[in-house]
C-alpha cells in the first residue's frame, strides 16, 4: 500500500487519468486561444470549450448557454453573490445565508456588509440542516439573495435546495447554491430545481484546479454585474483568456461524474459503512452531521478526549483534514462544528474523513487500525480520560488555572 | 501551419509541461493542507513564486498569483480604487481592455476617468502627466508593451512622473515581460500585472506583482490564500508551469529577443519593399517580435483569413477584440485612419520561428497582392 492512504478527497481529488489524457493535447499542439477567430488554432480551441460546455450543462440538465466559465468555484460564488447583489440592489440590500457556508461564502458576505448590505447568518440544526422555521423568518421585504450549498465540505449534509428554492420563489428571492461538492455525488436537475445560480468546481470531481463554472439561469433571466471586465469573454460576464486544457479536463471531468457516478456512489458508500463500523466501537466518538442526509462521501467524527492536533500526528500515514483545507492551516476549531452546536474540545477533536474514486478497503481497514491505535496511545496518556474514566464530570470541574 | 500569433498566446514549451505534468497527476494535493502531499504541493507554489519574482527583478513576496492577465489587471485597478476615495485614474489611451473596462467600470462608482494619449508610434509619454498637479491623481495604469503595435513606453519615466504627484503607477507588462527586460523595482512601479500563457506558460495563470506598502481590497474573496489577497485553491500546476516558463524567459531573454529581432527586420524589409504597405508604431521603441502592418485597399479580417487558408496564422490586432467588424481603438488613438487602420495585420513572432518561414510569408502575401490587387493599387497610391 502506498502512504499516506489519501481520504481527503473533499479537499482536492487527483485528476482522473481519463481526464488528463484529453487535456494534454490542448496543453502542447491545439494551443490557440479560442478568442483568436482569424486562424484554425483558435477554432479548434473555441470548439473544444464549447464541447466542455455542452458536457457541464448535461450533468446538470441546463443549457450549456447558460454556463460560464469560471477560475474556480471561489470566483463562481464571488461572481454570484457579488455580481446579483450589486445588480439587485435597487430592490434590496438584505442577503440570507447559513453560518456552515464555504469562507467563499462568508468572506463574501462580510465583504458585502462592509459595502452596506445587511446579512442575515442563520445557525443550522444540530444535525447541520436548514432550520426551515428559521429560515422562513429571516425574511425581510428588501431580501434579494439567499445563498446556501448543497453538499457541506466538512460534514457532507446535503441541504433540501428543492424545498428551500420553492421558499424563494414564493418571495422572488433570488436563490444561488454553492455545489462544488455535489457534482458527481448527487443528481442535480437545474431544469427542475428552483435555482438561480449555481456553483461548480472542477478539482473537486477529479477534474483539474483552476477551473470551475457559474451556472446563470435563462428563464427567468438573471442578471449579474461582472467582476472581471475586459475583452468581453463568456458574454461579458466574465472576461480573461479561456483556459482550454483546464475547460477540456472539466467538461471529461463531468462527463464521466455523469455517467458513472451510481455505480461509484454505492461502492462508496460500502466503503463508508465499513469505516463508520470499524471506529463506532471507540468509546466516546460522536459523528457530526446527519447520516442519512449526507454523501456516502463524507465522514467526520469526533474523538473526545484526545487532542486534534496530536491525533493529527499520530495517523501521518492518513492524509486527512480537520476542517476544510482552506482553514486547516489555522489551529482554530472548526466553525462548521461550532455551528452545530459542538464544544471546542469535540470541535478541536474532529477529523473529517472523505472517500474518493479510487479509495480501497484496505485503505479503510489500514485508516481504522490506525486510528484504533492512535486514539488508545493519546488516551492513556492524557489525565482528562483518565479523570473521565474515573466517572469526574469534566466539565463541573473548577480549574485552578481559571485563575491566570 | 505557421503560428505568427503569439502576441495572442504561445504553445507550452515541452519543459514547462514536463515541470506540470507530475502536479497534474500524482501530487494532486491542495496546498492548504498541513500533510505531506499539502505540504510538497505549497513548496512548488512557493519555488515558482520565487521564478516569478526573478523575471521581473521582484521579491517572492510581491507576487500574488491570479488565474491570469485579465485578473491581475482587474485586481490592480479596482483593488486600489475600493481602498482610496474615489478620485482621478489616469489611464493610457491603448490600453488592452482588462484595462480600459475596469477604468471605465470605476467611473460608475464616482471615479474621474482621464486619457493619457498616444503618441504616433503608439508610445505614450510621461509629458502626458504634465496637466496633473500634485494630489491630483491618486493612480495612473500604463501598459508596458502594447500586445498590438508592441509599442513601448517609458515606465521608468512615467513612474516619476505619477510619484512626484503623489500618485501610484500600475502597469500591464503582460506583453514585455519575456521579451524586453522589466524590472519591478527599478521601474519605479507599484503594481504590474503578468501572464504565463504569452510566455510559453498555460493559461490559467498569471500574477499581480504589488508593492507591499500599497493596500489593495481583494476581488475573490474566501479562503484566505495568497495573503488574502486571492481567495481560491491554488491552481498548483499552472503555477508550477508559469514558474518554469518564466525562469525559461529569464534565462533566454537575450537570446529570443535577437533571433525574433532578426526575423522583425527580415520580414519589416520584405514589406517596406511591396507597395501600398504601412507599417504601424514603426519608428518608435517596440518589441522585438511584433509587426503591425496594413496593406492598402484590403480589410484586415480578410487579409488574415486568406493567410490562414494559405498557412498562416496572424491577426488583425488583438485576440480578445477579434470577430469585431471595427478599426482597432489602439491604431485611432494613434491618429491612424480608419480606413487604414481597418486593414491591419499584426505579425507576432516566436523563439521557433525561422527566416525560412519569414521569407514563406512574404512571398505568400506577394502572391495574393499580384493576383487580386491590379486594381487596388492605384487606391492605394492615392489612400
Amino acid at each position: 500500500m502506498k502512504l499516506p492512504v489519501y481520504l481527503d478527497y473533499s479537499a482536492t481529488t487527483p485528476v482522473d487519468p481519463r481526464v488528463a489524457e484529453k487535456m494534454i493535447p490542448f496543453l502542447t499542439e491545439n494551443f490557440g486561444n479560442p478568442a483568436s477567430r482569424s486562424h484554425s488554432f483558435g477554432w479548434t480551441a473555441e470548439k473544444a470549450v464549447e464541447e466542455a460546455r455542452e458536457e457541464v450543462a448535461r450533468l446538470v440538465n441546463a443549457d450549456p448557454r447558460e454556463i460560464i466559465w469560471t477560475s474556480g468555484a471561489t470566483e463562481s460564488n464571488n461572481l454570484a453573490i457579488k455580481g446579483a447583489a450589486h445588480f439587485y440592489e435597487t430592490k434590496g440590500r438584505h442577503l440570507i445565508t447559513l453560518k456552515t457556508e464555504h469562507k467563499a461564502v462568508l468572506d463574501t458576505m462580510r465583504e458585502l456588509e462592509a459595502q452596506g448590505f445587511e446579512v442575515t447568518y442563520l445557525d443550522p440544526k444540530p444535525d447541520g440542516l436548514l432550520d426551515f422555521q428559521a429560515f422562513r423568518e429571516a425574511f425581510r421585504a428588501d431580501t434579494s439573495l439567499v445563498s446556501i450549498m448543497h453538499v457541506n465540505n466538512e460534514i457532507g449534509v446535503i441541504q433540501d435546495i428543492a424545498a428551500i428554492g420553492a421558499l424563494c420563489r414564493e418571495r422572488g428571492v433570488i436563490f444561488h447554491v454553492d455545489a462544488a461538492q455535489s457534482t458527481g455525488k448527487v443528481a442535480i436537475d437545474l431544469a427542475k430545481l428552483p435555482v438561480d445560480l449555481m456553483s461548480f468546481s472542477a478539482h473537486k470531481t477529479y477534474g483539474p484546479k483552476g477551473i470551475g463554472a457559474l451556472y446563470v439561469r435563462r428563464k427567468p433571466r438573471i442578471r449579474l454585474k461582472a467582476m472581471m471586465h475586459g475583452g468581453g469573454h463568456e458574454r461579458g460576464l466574465r472576461s480573461g483568456t479561456l483556459a482550454t486544457h483546464q475547460i477540456v479536463g472539466m467538461g471529461e471531468a463531468f462527463r464521466i461524474a455523469r455517467e458513472e457516478m451510481a455505480a461509484e456512489s454505492s461502492r462508496i458508500r460500502a466503503l463508508r459503512d465499513r469505516l463508520l463500523a470499524g471506529i463506532a466501537d471507540i468509546e466516546e466518538v460522536y459523528i457530526n452531521g446527519d447520516l442519512e442526509q449526507r454523501v456516502p462521501h463524507n465522514l467526520n467524527a469526533s474523538f473526545n478526549y484526545v487532542e486534534g492536533e496530536s491525533l493529527m500526528m499520530a495517523i501521518k500515514d492518513l492524509a486527512v483534514s480537520s476542517g476544510s483545507a482552506c482553514t486547516s492551516s489555522s489551529l482554530e476549531p472548526s466553525y462548521v462544528l461550532r455551528a452545530l452546536g459542538r464544544s471546542d474540545e469535540l470541535a478541536h477533536s474532529s477529523i473529517r474523513f472523505s472517500i474518493g474514486r479510487y479509495t480501497t478497503e484496505a485503505d479503510v481497514d489500514f485508516a481504522i487500525s490506525l486510528i484504533h491505535k492512535a486514539v488508545e496511545r493519546l488516551r492513556d496518556i492524557s489525565p482528562l480520560w483518565e479523570m473521565y474514566k474515573d466517572g469526574i464530570d469534566i466539565s463541573s470541574v473548577q480549574w485552578a488555572a481559571a485563575a491566570h | 501551419m505557421i503560428y505568427f500569433d503569439h502576441n495572442a498566446t504561445t504553445p507550452l514549451d515541452e519543459r514547462v509541461r514536463e515541470a506540470m505534468e507530475p502536479y497534474l497527476s500524482r501530487l494532486y494535493g491542495n496546498a492548504s493542507n498541513l500533510y505531506r502531499l499539502g505540504r510538497v504541493c505549497r513548496g512548488a507554489v512557493e519555488a515558482a513564486r520565487e521564478q516569478v519574482a526573478a523575471l521581473v527583478g521582484a521579491e517572492p513576496a510581491e507576487v500574488t498569483f491570479t488565474s491570469g492577465g485579465t485578473e491581475s489587471n482587474n485586481l490592480a485597478i479596482k483593488g486600489l480604487a475600493f481602498s482610496m476615495r474615489p478620485g482621478t485614474v489616469a489611464v493610457g489611451a491603448t490600453e488592452h481592455p482588462a484595462v480600459s473596462a475596469p477604468a471605465a467600470f470605476l467611473r460608475t462608482m464616482g471615479w474621474r476617468v482621464e486619457t493619457l494619449s498616444a503618441g504616433a508610434d503608439g508610445d505614450i509619454v510621461a509629458e502626458q502627466l504634465d496637466r496633473f498637479k500634485p494630489g491630483g491623481l491618486s493612480f495612473a495604469s500604463v501598459m508596458w508593451a502594447n500586445n498590438e503595435t508592441g509599442a513601448i513606453s517609458d515606465i521608468p519615466k512615467i513612474a516619476g512622473a505619477v510619484r512626484e504627484r503623489g500618485g501610484l503607477l500600475h502597469t500591464d507588462a503582460v506583453q514585455a515581460a519575456g521579451k524586453v527586460p522589466v524590472d519591478f523595482h527599478r521601474s519605479g512601479v507599484h503594481l504590474m500585472s503578468l501572464s504565463a500563457h504569452k510566455i510559453f506558460g498555460p493559461k490559467g495563470a498569471g500574477a499581480l506583482i504589488c508593492d507591499p506598502a500599497v493596500s489593495l481590497v481583494p476581488l475573490l474573496h474566501g479562503g484566505g490564500q495568497e495573503r488574502g489577497l486571492r481567495g481560491g485553491t491554488e491552481n498548483v500546476p499552472a503555477i508550477v508551469g508559469f514558474g518554469k516558463a518564466a525562469e525559461l524567459a529569464r534565462s533566454a531573454l537575450d537570446e529570443r529577443s535577437r533571433h525574433t529581432r532578426q526575423l522583425r527586420e527580415r520580414l519589416e524589409q520584405g514589406l517596406a519593399a511591396m507597395p501600398g504597405i504601412t507599417l504601424f508604431a514603426e519608428h518608435g521603441a517596440r518589441l522585438p517580435n511584433t509587426v503591425q502592418f496594413a496593406l492598402h485597399g484590403y480589410d484586415g479580417e480578410m487579409l488574415v483569413m486568406t493567410l490562414d487558408r494559405a498557412g498562416f496564422a496572424v491577426s488583425s490586432g488583438s485576440a480578445c477584440g477579434s470577430g469585431v467588424d471595427e478599426p482597432s481603438p489602439v491604431l485611432l488613438a494613434m491618429g491612424v485612419e480608419p480606413a487604414v487602420a481597418k486593414g491591419a495585420v499584426r505579425v507576432s513572432l516566436g523563439p521557433a520561428n525561422s527566416g525560412q518561414e519569414v521569407d514563406q510569408f512574404l512571398a505568400a502575401l506577394q502572391q495574393f497582392a499580384a493576383q487580386t490587387g491590379a486594381e487596388h493599387w492605384p487606391r492605394a497610391a492615392s489612400a
